[in-house]
């Protein structure tokens, strides 16, 4: 009984995926192809690859300088927005009043102005600070724009602990800090990890204030993407390489994460 | 406490640390004359040690707004900037630009005259063409010729759809005419525009009331939607340059009508199944020859903000020059050099002889004038726009009720209609009558 | 000392928040009340309400409104129920698990704009794409999804996209459920329908209210998709609030009906939240 349910898991699992994950697959795929392959009809699945489009793609923009930009404005805005938004949800999930409800749905509210419709204002906001094109500015517009989500993912997660753990932490006699950093932290890791990703990869695609807000030098690569979408010209394997190029780093950031989902899941299990 | 003052630090060393002068911020699109532009720019910087060449590409669009944008809000981020015949008259009538100065080496009487014309103010130069290009009729000839048929010269809008039918073949993958439908200005606005102006009509009359309730436009529109309908490809209301341009390298358009750098990319052996297969005709007419084919420029162009001007300006003088010209040609050969700028460009015996398209090219620009080119006078330059700032948001209101009367949601007459509503409403919003 | 310290806590996100948001939501009302067009700048004419007359006014408005709705609810509805559905088939070990899940996830890392072209042009392109290949490949003939359904292609890619953030969600969440009970309320004869309803489900009720507000948050302001594929046609098929905002903004580059515009967003955005609390709002509280 077990073995089939495991085995009818294990074949329903990989086949929803693969099929979740198909236009991804093609588009690795497509990133080795010529121009021409990538729009031929019946579309290829065997060919010889090329690595042109990685030549061209490095060649052409300074693939280096925008990939180290997105490191720095994701990894430090994830960083600092942590940094704020943990205190915050321990606070509202530990500490609650009345008035919690409110303070959550406020921060959501500052969320719902469409970025179309606050460009100039914060355009003029920024240039007014000297920070165009700069990477501290493009850091600071990442984290207030993710910070809401962050509080509202790490408020979820902190609800999911056990008070009476906390209890138990507390009549042992350890103070607000060293609850946090011995009780909280190892059992919300996985929440910790999940939120943090998150954010990460937001910032890493945020295209619209990265476009804006940059020229020459404060340039992510979600700038590098819209440069490769031309209106005049085949594109198509080139954007695929380039979007490869651009998805990687963070693909790989992923891939080491989920061993911290893994770990939160020996602890949150714990009774 | 301690985060916000580190933040406060950053801040201010971020605002001490800006670009040092000789960084010239250069905005581009990607297109790939651009791209070829932004590899031999190294070229620029051994002659000009002191300069280095900041590059910001993007697509059209976006690039538009952005640099759009900047210059309105005085942001200064950009030292040089792509713009196109649609914002030079805008801008320069606004002060916006810094008039190129040209000098005898220059030779600015070598630039083609369509261009020149349009992007001049006054008898000032306010941008500098890069590469220009018109629209005409890019057929096979094999499919042609077995169809038993003759394209002429200077075909009629009757001409073509006659051929379209005779060689229109979906079952064996090929397709009579493709043409643009994706909603947008630049998009298939920029097509049908030139139908309009071809069958008679015009964007505004004299008094700036939209036309659209005309029966030129009701004539062009009905003949596109039917064209297409019956011998064109399956999603063509999706469909702008890139996409047919696909299409018609796999070999499955008969006809295109589109902008002349295409012929570069049909003709390319890399990129083309059909490379060798292709002739050109003039954009076809219906009741008047005014106005049927585009005329278009991306040209490079010095915000009045720029703190760079001088260095500006030395770019821009290079990148559109003779000498630039020479070095494409020696580094990439003469079928890949930036076209539709210079007489001097169409002289040259080694560029006629690598590209079969120069000469209709050639005579497609010359015939395009954007201060005459409907039948009725008209208050507005440009060919396929009319350069006012409102133009933008009427073009892709307009481009989205001819996709939908393309794609049968809607008949011709509910398209027009909507696009007239639309047109008039921002025409009264923006002060041009009550 | 107890009070104190919970305000302390959350002062830091509160305040700059609060900054991030006042400045340019007072900038936006300023301008929403002048005539300020950026292609003509000089005097701001106070004008009063015109600005949101001649938005509301837009033929397109009251479409843009139900599309807007529609892709928010259908998004929110796949994305939730396939994710919770997908969380509950990763729960349990099995070979390659790891790798499933990355795989998951990952479409959430491709960029919006690679998104849509991915879309359009691999999968969606009634000649070329891969979809109307399977389609020839069973004999009939290919749709031609942007054209014929927008709206629906539209919610397709991005409820694709949005999938692996409420997988993840859901997944972690799952983490910390209660085996115990599980295995207890097994012993005691609850098939696994029955352990589902009464057990997993109230303990994702949070998750899922997390999933439906930050979700509705992004849905609202979808654009980059529309704008690459459709350009909000055919007609105003796939036009949605945040395009007409846009086509204002960036077309017209007339701040003042995009800021009118901007306010109308956040008013329906507050009516839409509202509206969600009252569906899901205990879940938060618990």
């Amino acid at each position: 009984m077990n073995h089939i349910a495991l085995a009818v898991r294990t074949v329903a699992a990989w086949l929803v995926t693969l099929l979740i994950v198909f236009p991804l697959i093609w588009l690795v795929l497509t990133a080795f192809k010529t121009e021409l392959q990538a729009i031929a009809v019946p579309p290829e699945l065997f060919f010889s690859p090329t690595l042109e489009n990685f030549h061209e793609v490095q060649v052409r923009s300074d693939y280096l300088l925008y990939a180290k930009n997105s490191v720095v404005t994701s990894v430090l805005s994830t960083i600092i927005g942590l940094a704020i938004a943990a205190p915050a949800a321990y606070s509202m999930a530990f500490f609650r009043t009345k008035k919690t409800k409110d303070l959550l749905m406020w921060m959501l509210s500052t969320k719902m102005m469409p970025a179309v419709g606050a460009l100039v204002p914060v355009y003029v906001m920024a240039q007014t600070a000297g920070l165009l094109d700069s990477l501290t500015g493009l850091t600071v517009v990442f984290t207030l724009s993710n910070l809401p989500i962050m509080v509202w993912m790490l408020y979820s997660g902190f609800k999911d602990i056990p008070p009476d753990i906390l209890e138990a932490a507390r009549m042992d006699g350890a103070n607000v800090w060293s609850e946090f950093v011995h009780v909280i932290r190892p059992l919300a890791t996985g929440t910790l990890a999940s939120t943090g990703l998150l954010c990460l990869v937001l910032s890493w695609n945020e295209a619209f204030w990265s476009l804006n807000l940059s020229s020459a030098n404060a340039g992510t690569l979600a700038t590098l993407i819209a440069s490769y979408s031309s209106p005049e010209g085949l594109f198509w394997a080139k954007l695929s390489c380039a979007s490869l190029m651009a998805i990687a780093p963070i693909v790989v950031l992923g891939w080491f994460s989920q061993k911290q989902l893994v770990q939160g899941l020996t602890f949150g299990a714990v009774k | 406490m301690l985060l916000k003052a580190s933040l406060a630090l950053i801040f201010g060393l971020a605002a001490a640390g800006t670009a040092c002068a000789a960084d010239l911020v250069i905005a581009t699109v990607n297109n790939g004359h651009m791209i070829e532009m932004q590899k031999l720019g190294h070229f620029f910087e051994q002659a000009n040690p002191d300069i280095k060449l900041k590059w910001v590409t993007l697509e059209e669009g976006v690039l538009r707004q952005r640099v759009t944008t900047d210059i309105a809000t005085k942001g200064g981020q950009f030292d040089v900037m792509t713009i196109g015949m649609y914002e030079t008259p805008i801008w320069s009538k606004k002060g916006w630009l810094n008039p190129i100065q040209t000098d005898a080496a220059y030779d600015v009487d070598d630039l083609l005259p369509a261009m020149r014309n349009g992007l001049s103010q006054d008898g000032k130069l306010y941008a500098s063409p890069f590469y220009g290009e018109s629209s005409m009729l890019m057929y096979r000839s094999d499919l042609v010729s077995k169809a038993g048929a003759t394209m002429p010269s200077n075909p009629t809008w009757e001409q073509v759809r006659d051929i379209a039918a005779k060689i229109h073949d979906p079952k064996n993958g090929v397709y009579g005419i493709c043409l643009r439908g994706k909603p947008g200005w630049g998009d298939n606005m920029a097509f049908i525009s030139t139908m309009v102006n071809t069958f008679g009509g015009q964007w505004f009359d004299m008094s700036w009331k939209p036309q659209l309730d005309s029966k030129p436009w009701k004539d062009a529109i009905t003949f596109y939607v039917d064209v297409l309908k019956k011998y064109g490809p399956p999603g063509s209301s999706a469909n702008s340059f890139n996409e047919i341009l696909a299409l018609y390298n796999a070999g499955k358009c008969g006809m295109w009508i589109d902008a002349t750098i295409a012929a570069s990319f049909i003709t390319d052996p890399k990129q083309s199944k059909v490379a060798d297969k292709v002739a050109f005709a003039q954009a076809p007419t219906a009741v008047t020859p005014k106005g049927a084919n585009w005329l278009w420029a991306w040209a490079l162009a010095v915000p009045a903000g720029s703190k760079n001007v001088d260095n500006a300006q030395k770019f821009v003088k290079w990148a559109t020059s003779k000498e630039y010209i020479k070095l494409v040609a020696k580094e990439n050969g003469w079928a890949a050099v930036p076209t539709g700028t210079r007489k001097s460009t169409y002289a040259t015996p080694e560029f006629l002889k690598a590209a079969k398209f120069a000469d209709a090219e050639k005579k497609a620009i010359d015939t395009a004038n954007p201060n005459d080119s409907t039948l009725p006078k008209s208050p507005y330059v440009g060919v396929q726009f009319a350069a006012i700032p409102e133009f933008q948001s009427i073009g892709i209101a307009v481009g989205q009720q001819m996709s939908a009367a393309l794609a049968g949601k809607v008949t011709v007459d509910q398209a027009l209609a909507t696009g007239q509503t639309a047109a008039e409403r921002e025409m009264k919003k923006a002060g041009y009558y009550k | 000392m107890n009070r104190l310290l919970p305000r302390l806590l959350f002062a830091p996100a509160v305040v700059s928040l609060f900054l991030w948001m006042i400045v340019p939501l007072a900038m936006t009302l300023y301008f929403s009340t002048v005539h300020y067009n950026l292609m003509q700048p000089g005097e701001k004419s106070w004008v009063g309400l015109e600005n949101f007359h001649y938005f509301v006014t837009d033929p397109d408005f009251g479409v843009s409104i139900v599309n807007t709705l529609l892709l928010l609810g259908s998004v929110i509805a796949i994305t939730v129920v396939m994710g919770v559905g997908l969380a509950l088939l990763v729960n349990e070990p099995f070979p390659g698990r790891g790798i499933v899940r990355v795989l998951l996830i990952s479409p959430f890392f491709v960029m919006p704009t690679a998104n849509a072209l991915l879309w359009k042009h691999m999968m969606m392109n009634p000649i070329y794409g891969v979809l109307a290949q399977v389609w020839i490949f069973f004999g009939s003939t290919p749709v031609d999804w942007l054209t014929d359904h927008p709206l629906f292609s539209v919610i397709v890619m991005v409820a694709w996209q949005w999938l692996p953030f409420a997988c993840l969600i859901f997944i972690t969440s799952l983490q910390s459920l209660d085996r115990d009970q599980m295995e207890a309320a097994g012993m005691d004869g609850a098939n696994p329908l029955q352990k589902f309803w009464f057990l997993t489900l109230p303990h994702l009720g949070r998750p899922i209210a997390v999933v439906v507000m930050i979700e509705m948050i992004f849905l609202m302001s979808v654009f980059a998709e529309i704008f690459t594929t459709t350009g909000g046609g055919p007609g105003n098929e796939s036009t949605n609030v945040a395009f007409l905002i846009f086509k204002q903004a960036l077309m017209n580059f007339d701040v003042g009906v995009a800021s009118a515009g901007a306010l109308f967003a956040v008013v329906l955005a507050n009516i839409a939240a509202v509206f969600l609390i009252r569906m899901i709002g205990k879940n938060l509280d618990k």
